[in-house]
């Protein structure tokens, strides 16, 4: 089984100079426009980044002191807790797909340390996963694709669920929920951390549209994926965090 | 002819076909992009059979497979079906006029999108508009185009 998977990724290797080919002068262009970008504008921009930078700041003084808190009172449960895990940032190859895959390519491969199963993660939320790593480009099935499902937990009542993608709609949708399920417009998802494939905590949609059609057996709960499948340029790669059993 | 010299003509045909179906385009231009690696084995599978046969249409559709990640053998199915048809038409498609060869590629890609849309109904992933079908008509309204510029290639270089 693993030899077949090797062979495929294999086959990536010859494809790789035309992705890389085809994606250079896109993505010059586009750096092209960021020098061509006026002074006034950049000026303008930093002030507003710097503002923000501020901001966030304060926000992250606040997040250290909850967070050693959290670890400590996790400690004290002698439940699991989290350690700070490795990330890499890399580009979205700017290749087009066949209509009928909802998968994206990155520029970096098994060279940068990157393996089969990774989670994948924008500025928003959870992208998907590598479904294939070559030596230089490797293959994210994004979270909206049939072939993928994510275990997600509710914010507001902690109700744990699984989202698989919606081939048509571009959008995800909720299984096996029963139609007494509280669930309500708007509610929103993160990860559950449950299969051990995606860290837990991060955001995966909210929900658009609940439908319970008495004649069906399930609810129809439709998701908007919080991450941009479709317009994030730059990805998050994320090392899992391992989880340690807290000390007594 | 000195084809030794110049046997780069065909694979340069097989690279710019590959690279047009990579290129980003306009999101509304996903299903009616035109299928250029298909015209480039009509092509050369109609004008040159001893050069280019079924076993080099196999071969680009396992390359467009693992491009455009695909299940393995997809488009190879597809392509080796089209390449056989065509080859069996070979000598009289070559007489045809570019108007009457323009609507036998439709119908050969229309056969092509038909084996994928039976192959992806398999997989139960079945497109979702009507523009699947749009492929064979853009794809022959382009044909007097690619052929005539293949054409001008092969003389230019005097290639096959």
């Amino acid at each position: 089984m693993d030899t077949f998977v090797q062979v495929r990724n294999a086959l990536s290797m010859p494809i790789a100079p035309l992705q890389y080919l085809v994606s250079w002068p896109v993505q010059f262009f586009h750096s092209m426009g960021t020098v061509l970008s006026s002074h006034d504008s950049l000026i303008k921009e930093n002030l507003d980044l710097k503002a923000q930078q501020l901001l966030l700041q304060a926000q992250v003084q606040r997040l250290l002191a909850l967070e050693s808190e959290n670890k400590q009172l996790k400690a004290l449960l002698r439940s699991s807790t989290e350690v700070q895990g490795k990330v890499l940032v890399a580009e979205v190859m700017s290749i087009a797909t066949d209509p009928f895959v909802n998968q994206v390519t990155l520029d970096k491969g098994s060279s940068d340390g990157l393996f089969v199963g990774q989670p994948v993660l924008d500025a928003n939320g959870v992208m998907g996963k590598l479904i294939q790593v070559g030596p230089l480009t490797s293959r994210v099935l994004l979270v909206n694709d049939p072939h993928s499902g994510i275990p997600v937990q509710i914010t507001r009542n902690g109700m744990h669920a699984i989202a698989v993608g919606d081939a048509y709609t571009g959008k995800l949708h909720l299984v096996n929920m029963p139609q007494t399920v509280d669930i309500k417009t708007g509610d929103f998802l993160i990860t559950s951390g449950l299969g051990e494939h995606y860290p837990a905590g991060y955001p995966v949609g909210q929900i658009i549209s609940v439908v319970k059609d008495p004649g069906l057996q399930f609810a129809t709960i439709i998701i908007e994926p919080s991450a941009r499948l479709d317009r994030s340029r730059e990805v998050l790669l994320v090392w899992p965090n391992k989880t340690v059993q807290g000390k007594k | 002819m000195t084809q030794s010299h110049h046997w780069f003509v065909i694979p340069m045909t097989f690279l710019v076909a590959f690279i047009l179906t990579l290129l980003p385009m306009p999101e509304w231009t996903v299903w009616v992009r035109p299928v250029w690696v298909l015209m480039v084995v009509i092509y050369w599978v109609m004008m040159a059979p001893h050069q280019v046969n079924v076993g080099t249409a196999w071969l680009a559709g396992i390359f467009l497979d693992v491009l455009n990640g695909t299940l393995l053998g997809e488009h190879a199915l597809a392509m080796t079906l089209v390449a056989y048809l065509t080859v069996r038409m070979s000598s009289r498609l070559r007489m045809f006029p570019l108007l009457q060869q323009g609507l036998v590629v439709m119908i050969l890609v229309l056969l092509y999108q038909f084996v994928l849309f039976c192959v992806q109904g398999f997989l139960d992933q079945l497109p979702s508009t009507w523009l699947f079908w749009t492929p064979p008509v853009t794809s022959m309204l382009l044909w007097p185009w690619v052929s005539s510029i293949i054409k001008d290639w092969r003389r230019r270089y005097r290639a096959i």
